[in-house]
């Protein structure tokens, strides 16, 4: 790049942050030209957000220099950062559910004291974006009503009406379909078109490839690289992401299905708000094979591990777990789900997996902790779980292999290694997986990959609900696509393309699909 | 006639019952909204009663009672904002601490002033030619319908008519919040701030003065309130005497879904309980006498069993009670 000062839309010089003795941004450069698609890519914890929240002025670096348009500002708050042209979508959307788009977009930026006006010339001004960069939204309805899709439009039009010129969207696919992505990368470049600057922060390399023009790679806490994305590849940027060579998709031989050991049978599933989460769902795992279920987040996939867990009950059908028969009217708990034979992973391992304030020892037993293997008469036998802990930290490669360290303190990648040995070691027979790389960094989802593809050589039943489209895609054998509750279809892992899977997750099954399915019948 | 009149009595008992619940319960859905918790509304009624009965005493005013009344809570709910908002302290925490000290400091404070346990001396004194509690307002034309229209002359004579100013502003306050609440840039705002505040500053507003400007207008709110009860409703301050009133609104404010005309309604349905209770003093149901307890004790268990699932979940702000810091990702 060389591009000269005054072409850049954004430059920062030298941005230092501390957070006491984390070094999130060590002494960061970055320039990024006027009118182009800037991405920024790195591991989870690499130091990407913290810079973004610098630049979007929610917290102050400690050193450096932020220039816009050349001349260097005081970014002190986001009412500075808005103020100098700078809008950001934000990973976790910075909505007010109970409010509508209008109001969502007002908020902060009103005309004056009352509010009515300020609606109304909000909503001219939408209408008219709306036109000009395909960004529908249903104006006056809350936005809790709303699909995430429509959510993040409202995220850009925020932006927009704040008259941005530089965008900065933090991982804006996570949560989207295939499809949807294609339309708000298409949005993207009518913008660049028009001539904002956008900022792309994901770790979906393939993203990169498509739309950006250059690519800066951060590795913990520093730029290690500034690219052209013409002249780069998602091999090379995965290296420099990492520091290594790393394996994108991991080597899968065949599989070798036997027996069914997990069987749902037009199981239905209504929420305690009355929603019907599950409708009449139907489809079998063999031991030896991975299944793999996909879909845009929400769409029953939680609600279909919880309950093959224990954790939820089935209104109607049934459910067969290593040979244990579940009913509406006859439930097993999380516990004797476990007594049969059936390890569970659960998609958040914060909320369900482990305890922050527990020692790693302590994480490694929950659930199993009245075994009498840990569980004496009175007592639990803590001298054995903590010598049990080690082994098995040391197994798994669970760095720092300290059985005292509380949860909290281990990485992501390192926690959900703990919660996959934990159910792993205790030999079940079937596993449910949910998300097992959520949060995790590149290196340790190869490690991850590789574990969950012994476990299946090994002959278990894997059950495998992930929001990533690829690694379903390297993992599973076979792919149910989950929409709105219902199985649109089920597609073998060769045919599993991102195009095909992305249909089926809005619920289009293609003729081919079709005709498999049909054929499969008979 | 008779069943009549008892009946407009009970009515106009309720909405002087309802009136202290009403300020109180409005204080309350200004910081509530914003995502403060506020069980200190029981304090700052005690608070603002006994600084608004002391001044009128001492200044021969009611107006400057209630000058007085409303500075008192003011202080102590930027105190209350100070605990929470700045140092993010529990917000059930240090409202117990303020409803604490807030019935022990008037009480001390009262007996060492008037000297006649904890008591203000009465606001009204022939002797010493002292008025100082306010007056009911008869309002034109009272008397005349009252003698020369039936039915209806009497229900504007007994009922609309003959009630403190503060009843009356009470009524006024209902729309006036609910205008801005939903219909200015700061009720906007306060909203937002009470769902997630994390939004709101990356607007670029602070989400600190929002709050400390929520609950300036719970302190001028509650104020109303506890001068009503002290300088209109009784002619004196006595320890204690908000009896579980904050909670009462608290209760009418969660029942009405932080809704202004719900939370209204609720108040108007707690007052009118009470009016009941004080009437049924000594009747007797089937040859047994009632308790008045129980009849008291009706807002309370009602609040139970409605939001137990008849009324369906009351959905609270989103943020409410949850300090906000900026996250360290």
């Amino acid at each position: 790049m060389t591009a000269q000062t005054t072409d850049l839309a954004l430059e920062l010089r030298g941005i230092d942050k501390r957070f006491g003795a984390v070094h999130a941004n060590k002494s960061i450069d970055l320039r990024v030209p006027k009118g182009t698609i800037h991405g920024i890519v790195g591991e989870n914890g690499a130091g990407k957000s913290t810079l973004m929240s610098i630049i979007y002025g929610f917290y102050e670096a400690d050193q450096g220099e932020i220039l816009i348009d050349g001349k260097p500002i005081q970014i002190k708050d986001s009412k500075s950062a808005i103020a100098a042209g700078i809008g950001m979508v934000h990973q976790h959307f910075m909505l007010i559910q109970n409010f509508t788009a209008v109001e969502n977009v007002i908020l902060g930026a009103e005309d004056g004291a009352v509010i009515n006006e300020s609606i109304g010339r909000a909503t001219k001004e939408l209408k008219h974006l709306e036109k000009e960069y395909g960004l529908n939204v249903p104006l006056h309805q809350p936005v809790e009503e709303l699909a995430v899709g429509y959510q993040q439009r409202i995220e850009i039009l925020k932006a927009l009406y704040r008259n941005a010129k530089i965008l900065i969207l933090d991982e804006p696919t996570g949560v989207l379909t295939p499809q949807e992505s294609e339309h708000l990368f298409k949005v993207l470049k009518t913008l660049k078109d028009q001539g904002t600057t956008v900022i792309l922060i994901t770790h979906k390399l393939r993203e990169i490839m498509a739309v950006t023009d250059n690519v800066s790679v951060m590795r913990r806490g520093e730029m290690v690289a500034h690219v052209k994305t013409s002249e780069t590849s998602r091999e090379d940027l995965a290296e420099l992401m990492v520091g290594r060579k790393v394996l994108l998709r991991v080597e899968k031989g065949e599989s070798n299905p036997q027996d069914v050991k997990l069987s749902v049978d037009h199981v239905s599933l209504t929420d305690d708000a009355g929603v019907q989460r599950l409708k009449d769902i139907s489809f079998q795992v063999r031991a030896g094979e991975i299944v793999g279920i996909a879909g845009v987040s929400g769409n029953g996939q939680s609600e279909l591990i919880e309950a093959l867990a224990g954790i939820r009950n089935i209104n109607e059908g049934e459910i067969n777990l290593n040979g244990q028969k579940v009913t509406a009217k006859h439930n097993l708990s999380p516990e004797q789900v476990r007594h049969a034979g059936v390890g569970h992973i659960p998609e958040d391992r914060h909320r369900m997996g482990l305890i922050n304030s527990f020692s790693a020892y302590e994480a490694f037993v929950l659930g199993y902790h009245r075994k009498p293997e840990y569980s004496g008469a009175f007592l639990v036998k803590r001298d054995h779980i903590i010598k049990d802990c080690q082994a098995k930290m040391e197994r798994w490669d669970v760095r720092p292999p300290d059985p005292f360290l509380r949860t909290a303190n281990f990485s992501g990648g390192n926690q959900q290694k703990l919660v996959i040995a934990r159910e792993i070691e205790q030999g079940p027979d079937v596993l449910l997986i949910g998300q097992p790389t959520r949060g995790v960094d590149i290196g340790a989802i190869e490690s991850i990959h590789k574990r969950i593809l012994e476990m299946r050589d090994a002959g278990k039943a894997i059950l495998l609900v992930s929001v990533e489209l690829d690694e379903i895609r390297s993992l599973a054998d076979r792919i149910l696509v989950m929409f709105d509750g219902i199985i649109v279809g089920e597609v073998p892992a060769d045919k599993a393309d991102e195009k095909t899977l992305g249909l089926m997750m809005a619920n289009i099954v293609p003729e081919e699909i079709k005709a498999l399915q049909a054929e499969g019948h008979a | 006639m008779e069943t009549f009149v008892t009946i407009i009595l009970i009515l106009d008992a309720m909405l002087r019952n309802a009136t202290p619940l009403i300020f109180a319960a409005m204080a309350g859905m200004f910081s509530e909204r914003s995502g403060i918790v506020n069980i200190a509304l029981e304090g700052k009624i005690l608070i603002s009663a006994f600084a608004g009965a002391a001044t009128a005493f001492v200044t021969g005013s009611p107006w400057m009672g209630l000058l007085a009344g409303i500075l008192a809570t003011i202080v102590f709910a930027q105190l209350h904002a100070f605990a929470t908002v700045t140092h993010n302290g529990d917000h059930v925490v240090s409202g117990l601490a303020i409803n604490i000290l807030a019935a022990g400091l008037t009480a001390a404070l009262g007996n060492y002033w008037f000297g006649q346990g904890g008591n203000t001396p009465n606001l009204v004194n022939r002797a010493e030619e002292l008025n100082a509690r306010f007056q009911p307002i008869t309002l034109p034309l009272a008397d005349w319908a009252n003698q020369n229209i039936p039915y209806l002359g009497y229900i504007y004579f007994e009922l609309i008519s003959g009630h403190y100013v503060l009843v009356y502003l009470a009524f006024a306050a209902v729309p006036l919040c609910w205008f801005i609440l939903f219909r200015t840039r700061f009720g906007l705002r306060l909203r937002a701030v009470g769902e997630n505040p994390q939004a709101v500053d990356t607007a670029g507003i602070s989400v600190t003065k929002i709050r400390y400007a929520a609950l300036l207008m719970c302190g001028i709110l509650v104020g109303f309130s506890g001068v009503y009860l002290a300088v209109a409703l009784t002619a004196q301050f006595s320890p204690n005497m908000s009896a579980g009133k904050g909670y009462m609104a608290l209760a009418a404010l969660i029942f009405g879904k932080w809704r202004p005309r719900p939370t209204l309604i609720a108040c108007l349905l707690f007052g009118f309980l009470q009016a009941i209770a004080d009437r049924s003093q000594g009747a007797e149901v089937f040859g047994m006498a009632v308790p008045v307890q129980l009849v008291e004790a009706l807002p309370y268990i009602l609040t139970v069993v409605l939001l137990g699932g008849f009324i369906g979940r009351a959905v609270a702000p989103k943020a409410i009670g949850k300090p906000y810091v900026k996250e360290r990702e």
